[in-house]
């Protein structure tokens, strides 16, 4: 097995503290360390709310963003040390899928545009009519009919035709991990089995990976094989769906269960949360994050940070709670991210 | 199936009345009702009937849910009632009773006073519908003075400061937010303060439009968890339009499912969870993942049909799998079942009638 793309205890901050500084700085990606393989596709979810850094995250992964500290390795290689050639084979390798199908089309072209144009850059087709395939290949593999699709505005086709276009774009493109940024939050709930349906059949037909970012845990659920969920920048919670969602450890994951809008009346949501704190700067907590919303909170997380405890093999928490569980060394912290590659070798893609 | 007996029937309408009203706010006076009312946009290719022949009613202090895909009129209807349409859009016919009054036959600087004071709407992304460069208590204090009239007295700063302060304490903002500019504030807050500038003159109908849509899980119960309370203050009733039907099930007690510009389904929102009718209804509460079991996803399949080129009969018969020769002729009225349950499909013609 090899390693596709590694995050090794990679950090991004924004914002500096320093003379020029406003003062104010946000620790959006904190520490965190993942790996996704070459060979054994899954699907992994990226949960969490707003501001956990969750689409940081992805715009590391995607090369946008550069670590402040920590470094990001591409088939092995520091991604900073990669040559001009190996840089463009990684822009087509990992494929972005934004939330907002409405925003990602020149209104000005029809749909064609965004399928011609990777074809074009990459030098995909050697003919007319081989790119013409391929588009229809693409279009057809995500439940589209081309003739219906084709040759269209894109104000002419549904938010769901619409984002499924855009998944067939980053199939045209034959990547190895398909990164979708809350794919389905701008689109009707009727529509959005159909979207993730497709990018499932990616995942098991084509075997490729895919993250999907997300804070709909219901849907994430229902596709993937593995989850982390973050809070503020940092891990809080990781494992394989089935061990997390039924058993979640973390208060935030918790939290995030509860909140989830069941559609039973009979199961009705409890009292109302606390709010998010959003005064206290990054820096200035030095214990657990989540300690000012946590109902379960001991004097003890104002002050420790809390490391990653490992709850069973498929599943670790950063919570105090789970101290007993054995706080890590340095070379543990690695080593609970292989027991979390192998929990997602242990699933078939297809599982 | 066995048909129950007409006093069965009145037994069980009196019983969910009853556990509606240990729902407690819920009282017998007609806070708002539509009748007939219809939107219609006049364009060069022909009438689009985006809301067509609506009729509900809405108790007062009760929680109305108006569901249905992007397309299906309800927009279109929490705009009507707020008299909110724009051109090429009229009220074509029809009537809005809001606490006694017709409020389509109000002038427009009647109903200009109405709006806030009576009924109120908490918008859809509110992060758009506040002013970026005007400071959130200026724009909490704008609706109170236009609402002034012209004998009243002037209230002075302090007050309105007070006014402010207090309001945003009732949404559950810090005082402080008041000087703030609306960059500053995350999505979630952003949503308080529309909420608390829809609440600002007490009024007795909060529409809120999708209030939670870009918001994330946690945000989103806080935010519908705190309307609940703020309505409960004001004893006033709710129409939340949305298509989360999780959403629904959480707050509403009535839930009407709209499907290309018509009511199709109206019902308390426990029965319609536990025994949809209409076959549109069946699907949608079946398309809905849960975190129960894993399965496969069952989209509706099809798209609804465009509002411009309505079949003759039923709107929804192409992509029903119950569908019969009557539904291609024949648009099925909205009929009545009992219990505060109507549904708009011809396989309940008989049940309605016996």
């Amino acid at each position: 097995m090899s390693t596709f793309l590694e995050l090794e205890h990679v950090t991004k901050t924004f914002g500096s503290e320093g003379m020029f500084g406003n003062g104010s700085v946000t620790v959006a990606v904190d520490d965190v360390s993942l790996s996704i393989d070459e060979d054994e596709s899954s699907i992994t979810t990226v949960a969490g709310e707003s501001g956990s850094g969750k689409t940081t995250l992805a715009r590391l992964l995607l090369g946008s963003h550069v670590p402040n500290a920590g470094r990001m390795l591409y088939r092995g290689k520091d991604f900073t040390r990669l040559t001009r050639r190996e840089r463009r084979n990684f822009r087509r390798e990992i494929q972005p899928i934004f939330q907002d199908p409405f925003e990602s089309y020149n209104p000005f072209y029809k749909v064609d545009h965004v399928l011609d144009e990777p074809i074009k850059n990459f030098r995909l087709a050697s003919s007319a009519s081989e790119k013409q395939q391929m588009i229809e290949d693409a279009l057809e593999m995500v439940g589209l009919v081309p003739e219906e699709t084709l040759g269209r505005f894109p104000h002419q086709l549904s938010g769901g035709q619409r984002q499924r276009v855009m998944v067939a774009r980053a199939l045209l493109l034959k990547p190895r991990v398909i990164l979708a940024d809350e794919p389905v939050s701008m689109v009707d709930a009727s529509l959005r089995a159909t979207i993730l349906d497709s990018i499932r059949r990616l995942n098991r037909d084509l075997g490729i990976s895919v993250i999907y970012i997300t804070h709909d845990l219901t849907t994430a659920y229902q596709i993937s094989d593995n989850i982390m969920v973050m809070y503020r920048g940092t891990v809080v919670e990781a494992g394989t769906v089935d061990a997390v969602i039924p058993d979640p450890q973390h208060p935030y994951t918790k939290l995030l269960i509860e909140s989830i809008p069941q559609p039973d009346p009979k199961n009705r949501w409890g009292s109302e949360p606390p709010q998010q704190n959003w005064d206290t700067s990054d820096l200035q907590i030095t214990g657990c994050r989540f300690a000012d919303r946590c109902p379960a909170v001991m004097d003890r997380c104002q002050d420790t940070k809390p490391a990653q405890y490992l709850i069973n093999d498929h599943q670790l928490t950063a919570c105090l709670l789970h101290e007993e569980n054995g706080e890590m060394t340095d070379t543990d912290i690695t080593s609970t991210f292989q027991t979390e590659k192998e929990t997602i070798k242990a699933i078939p893609a297809n599982s | 199936m066995v048909q129950p007996t007409i006093e069965e029937t009145r037994l069980s309408t009196e019983q969910a009345i009853k556990t509606y009203r240990e729902g407690a706010r819920i009282t017998d006076a007609d806070a708002l009702v539509v009748e007939d009312l219809s939107v219609y946009y006049e364009t060069d290719n022909g009438t689009v009937k985006a809301c067509d022949d609506v009729t509900f009613t809405l108790k007062q202090g009760e929680r109305f849910a108006l569901v249905g895909e992007s397309g299906s009129g309800k927009t279109t209807l929490a705009m009507a009632l707020m008299r909110l349409t724009r051109p090429p859009g009229h009220i074509a016919k029809g009537s809005v009773t809001l606490n006694g009054r017709d409020i389509t036959k109000l002038s427009d600087d009647e109903m200009r006073k109405t709006r806030l004071s009576e009924l109120a709407l908490v918008p859809q992304g509110a992060m758009n519908s506040l002013n970026p460069v005007m400071r959130i208590e200026r724009q909490i204090v704008d609706g109170i003075i236009d609402h002034l009239d012209d004998d009243d007295p002037k209230p002075t700063k302090e007050e309105l400061q007070e006014t402010v302060r207090d309001l945003l304490t009732r949404v559950g903002l810090r005082p402080s937010v008041a000087r703030l500019f609306p960059h500053e504030l995350s999505g979630g807050m952003k949503q308080r303060v529309a909420m608390a500038i829809g609440i600002s003159l007490r009024p007795k109908l909060i529409i809120a439009d999708e209030p939670t849509s870009a918001l994330d899980v946690v945000v989103q119960r806080q935010i519908m968890q705190t309307l609940g309370r703020l309505q409960e203050g004001l004893d006033a009733s709710i129409m939340l339009v949305g298509h989360d039907m999780g959403l629904v099930a959480q707050f509403a007690d009535t839930i009407g499912v709209m499907y290309a510009g018509k009511l199709v389904e109206i019902g308390p929102v426990e029965e319609v969870f536990s025994d949809p009718k209409h076959p549109y209804t069946k699907l949608l509460i079946g398309s809905l993942p849960s975190l129960q079991e894993k399965r496969e996803f069952l989209g509706i399949p099809g798209l609804p049909p465009q509002l411009i080129f309505l079949p003759e009969g039923c709107a929804f018969e192409d992509r029903c799998p119950s569908r019969f020769e009557k539904c291609q002729a024949e648009i099925p009225d909205l009929f009545d079942l009992g219990g505060r349950r109507e549904v708009a499909c011809h396989l309940y013609e008989e049940e309605a009638k016996s």
